[in-house]
């Protein structure tokens, strides 16, 4: 067991953790915060996407304990007293989500596509999604909901 | 008020999917409750002599372990096919036992034999490393062209074959046959796929022990369904003691139409424990025991005249059922396939004969489209096939054979009620640019790329309804839908259906088919749905059956409100009810400007009494409240159609296929929310573009399924998909009172002959079998060039 400081959504929490508790564990099994998913046990799917230190990675193939010290922020985290973030209204818009399982991991992963670069090309935005899989819109509305966001921000 | 059936609205389900507050299976915790790890077959077939449990009994944390002995003591039934088949011969099919868990045989890798309940899920883990089970390894039947040669798997079942059906007229194909000028043939093998939907199958179970009551969380688009089954088959509990509750669920695909074993598992142990249970399925287990979907061998004929008329047409078909037959399993290959085959065209005579044999994998059912790509695929690719032979353009083959008069009798089963073919035939020609080809074809060969076109037309018969007809065809249970509107006394609304959304949008589109027929804000409805405590019975969401039969027991039952509130209304306003009309949620006396709103209506309705300004509004014989319900049972299946075009480019050095342009013009009759409805037609294009270019589902010759991550089995990602272009036809459909048909297989049912066509085209012609990865494209353009070289 291992002791671990975190700042999670703006919140400094503490948690005796195992060795091999990750990430995406710490955050759904004892802090409560189920809106990142797991989808896959290999890493590919992405519905786990959060930022750590403002960087988006995948929390389940990220060990917790290794973790100490750092920000993170979850899907939870993103609407800023209660108004959604320009991403989150730009995936409602244009219907960007349906079932809404891999949305959490998307709308992270997308958020951090525009801190990189301001206004990407589609494909910049295919191409940077690549590791987030979505088995519902054929992601056609997601590309679009990522333009009007970069619009909008 | 303006209408809002038609309206861009966007979703009332967004904001909790987009802000973490979705609440899936997997989200929800019970006080105390132990976690599940099944311990499943490593071996596709085998007998199973002992399962060794007193070694992992003992492992930290053990709550209890399980096996296929404990259930069978408990007498708890297994899982079952919901439709029954008939042969040719009027025999019936022969379906194995399919026992929840498994305790003499096990018959797929994945078949489940015990389960574990621990304290925490690491102990869980553990102690299934040490379950001991002895096992007699047998011969896989794993190859599905030579399971009716193989040893038999089931007893009693000879050549593995669940049934050998036949529909049309043998005869009358020779016959048509006779007469043609040139007979097209094309052999095909409609690859196997998982459906994958994102959300991981799950289930969490709460027993209470005062009330004996279970209930059942879990990833299921039925839970009505579910709830029946597992009572009436499975035995778990009455059905007044078990509720089934599917809250948030990540997709389904087709793949969450079955109840599982570890629902019915869970269900039964969480009483037998007196303890909660948890299980969430790893993707792993989901790639080796969720339903799989396709999977057939085919070989078809067409048979024309020289100038392209179609005379007949005949399918004969091995499917692939895989271990056992589950719910919509032995329908999938038979009444969804066999009558689509013929496409969208007037074919004289025609017959498909479907052989559905069982084999050492996954059970397979339906996946998006359950059937009808299967059988699209056959026509569709035929037809090109004979466009090319009689060298003839693609579009004018297909335009020749359209029907253009409605209702049209197509030649197997379906009377469709109705359509215009030509006019989504020309839009997508016009849309794609059809006549630029030959320009960018020539731009592509001058990078040192080919390029080809394709072209499908289809129908599909989807709804799955009227009653009466599916359980004349076989199935077990009616398939009508139900609804129920509930006023609440201060005006706002509760819809209750029996449909389940995974994805589909019901908690905005039927609010919004509510608000039209009731005239009351949207944002004052709220739809429920999911939970079989409440609302009435539903028969869940599958089949694009949803808006075509559960949206429009919404409207009857809106409809019986209105009725009941212009009669309040006219005792309020002292008019006789033939004097009241409605109209924008008022209830108005002609030539006159007396009113009272619905809400006003709804409030009075609940206040049958003389009170202030009250004054008992409820007519003789009225009872109080203003709450109704529905069901509804459609006059046929709803038939949706359209035209889709794509372009690829094949870069013959790598084998790459890049798909271009994809045009897809389709007719859904009246469209609710277009919004929702792109967005449908979007994922069933990628799903079907996935079966063409990239997934495929393979499992060795031992049975063992090689393609069980995402490691393996490739999905469609956002790099690998172009933007669609989508347009729209209207021929509303006359078999419901919105005139709509469903729209949520349309894309994958489209999709697949589509790019494949485009595929063939640039490489001129030569076939290729499903998916056409790069390798096997580079390979053909390898052939191509040296078959070119040797002309020369």
């Amino acid at each position: 067991m291992k002791k671990v400081a975190l700042e999670v959504n703006g919140k400094k929490i503490t948690r005796e953790i195992s060795d091999h508790t990750t990430l995406s564990g710490l955050l759904r099994d004892k802090l409560n915060l189920t809106g990142t998913h797991i989808g896959c046990d290999t890493s590919q799917c992405g519905a786990c996407v959060v930022h750590v230190d403002g960087k988006s990675i995948k929390s389940c193939t990220a060990l917790a304990a290794d973790l100490d010290g750092s920000k993170v922020t979850t899907i939870e985290g993103l609407a800023t007293n209660g108004k959604l973030h320009p991403m989150q209204e730009a995936f409602k818009k244009m219907h960007g989500l349906q079932c809404g399982f891999c949305t959490p991991g998307m709308v992270m992963s997308a958020v951090d596509l525009l801190k990189n670069k301001k206004n990407p090309s589609d494909q910049e935005i295919r191409d940077w999604l690549e590791g987030n899989i979505c088995r519902c819109t054929g992601y056609h509305n997601i590309v679009a909901a990522v333009k009007e966001a970069a619009s909008k921000m | 008020m303006a209408s809002l059936v038609g309206s861009r609205v966007e979703r009332k389900e967004d904001k909790r999917f987009l802000t973490g507050k979705g609440r899936y299976t997997s989200d929800i915790n019970i006080a105390n409750q132990t976690y599940a790890i099944f311990i499943r077959s490593p071996h596709a077939r085998a007998k199973i002599k002992k399962v060794d449990i007193s070694k992992a009994l003992k492992s930290s944390g053990v709550v209890d372990i399980l096996t296929g002995e404990h259930i069978a003591q408990d007498k708890i039934g297994g899982l079952i096919a919901g439709w029954a088949i008939r042969s040719e011969d009027g025999s019936e099919m022969k379906c194995p036992a399919n026992p929840p868990l498994a305790k003499d045989s096990v018959n797929f890798v994945g078949d489940p034999i015990a389960v574990v309940f621990a304290e925490t899920l690491d102990e869980a883990r553990a102690a299934a490393e040490l379950v001991k089970v002895d096992y007699k390894v047998l011969k896989a039947v794993s190859n599905l062209g030579e399971a009716m040669n193989s040893e038999t798997i089931h007893d009693g079942i000879d050549k593995n074959l669940c049934y050998d059906w036949l529909l049309g007229d043998r005869q009358k194909v020779k016959e048509a046959f006779e007469k043609a000028d040139k007979i097209i043939k094309l052999d095909i093998v409609n690859n196997r796929l998982i459906p994958n939907a994102m959300e991981p199958r799950a289930c969490v179970i709460d027993y209470n022990t005062a009330s004996e009551e279970i209930t059942c969380y879990t990833t299921s688009q039925n839970p009505h369904l579910s709830r029946l089954i597992m009572s009436a088959f499975g035995g778990v509990a009455p059905e007044n003691k078990l509720r089934v509750v599917a809250p948030d669920v990540g997709g389904g695909f087709g793949s969450k139409i079955n109840l599982y074993n570890e629902e019915i598992v869970c269900s039964w142990a969480s009483k037998k424990i007196e303890r909660p249970i948890k299980w969430v399925a790893e993707r792993t287990e989901s790639f080796l025991t969720d339903t799989h979907g396709r999977d057939h061998i085919t070989h078809a004929e067409l048979a024309v005249t020289n100038d392209g008329k179609f005379l007949g047409f005949k399918n004969e078909t091995i499917a692939n059922l895989g271990a056992y037959a589950r719910v919509f399993g032995t329908v999938t290959p038979t009444y969804l396939f066999g009558p689509c085959a013929t496409g969208v065209y007037i074919m004289p005579a025609a017959y498909s004969n479907v052989k559905a044999v069982y084999t050492n994998t996954a059970p397979v059912d339906a996946y998006r489209g359950a059937g009808r790509p299967e059988a699209t695929y056959t026509i569709e690719r035929l037809v090109d096939k004979a466009a090319m032979e009689l060298g003839m353009d693609p579009i004018e083959i297909r335009m020749k054979n359209f029907p253009t008069e409605f209702p049209f009798k197509q030649t197997l089963v379906h009377q469709i009620d109705s359509g215009d073919y030509v006019a989504g035939l020309n839009k997508a020609k016009e849309m794609a640019d059809y006549d630029g080809f030959a320009a960018r074809k020539k731009e592509s060969e001058s990078k040192g790329k080919l390029r080809g076109i394709g072209v499908t037309s289809y129908f599909e018969a989807c709804g799955i309804a009227p009653s009466p007809v599916v359980m004349m065809l076989g199935c077990g249970v009616g398939l009508w839908e139900s609804a129920e509107v509930r006023f609440n006394p201060t005006g706002q609304v509760t819809v209750y259906t029996g449909s389940h959304s995974h994805g589909q949008s019901h908690q905005t589109t039927f609010a919004q088919i509510a608000a039209d027929e009731l005239g009351v804000p949207i944002e004052n409805i709220d739809v429920v749905h999911g939970d079989t405590d409440k609302g009435t019975f539903g028969m869940g969401t599958y089949g694009s059956r949803s808006l075509t039969v559960g949206g429009i027991a919404i409207v009857n039952a809106c409809k019986k409100i209105v009725n009941k509130g212009k009669k309040i209304a006219a005792k309020m306003l002292e008019a006789s009810p033939d004097e009241v009309d409605f109209k924008n949620g008022e209830f108005v006396v002609a030539k006159s400007n007396k009113k009272k709103t619905i809400g006003e209506v709804a409030f009075a309705s609940y206040l049958p009494g003389v009170r202030d300004e009250v004054k008992s509004p409820l007519p003789e014989g009225e009872e109080p409240g203003l709450i109704e319900s529905s069901f509804f049972d459609p006059a046929n299946f709803s038939f949706p159609a359209g035209s889709h075009i794509c372009e690829v480019e094949i870069d013959p050095e790598t084998g790459h296929v890049k798909l271009d342009k994809y045009t897809a013009v389709d007719d859904f009759g009246t469209i609710v929310n277009p919004l929702i409805v792109e967005g449908q037609v979007h994922g069933g294009l990628a799903q079907g573009i996935g079966q063409a270019l990239y997934e495929n589902a393979q499992y060795d010759d031992s049975g063992q399924l090689i393609t069980a991550s995402y490691m393996d089995y490739t999905m469609p990602r956002a790099d690998d998909l172009p933007d669609f272009n989508l347009g729209f036809t209207c021929t509303k459909a006359t078999t419901n009172p919105l005139g709509v048909k469903g729209c949520g297989e349309a894309g994958t049912i489209a999709a697949t002959p589509t790019v494949m066509n485009a595929v063939i085209n640039a490489l001129d012609g030569k076939e290729i079998s499903l998916p056409a990865t790069a390798e096997k494209v580079w390979k053909a353009c390898k052939e191509m060039k040296k078959s070119n070289a040797k002309a020369a």
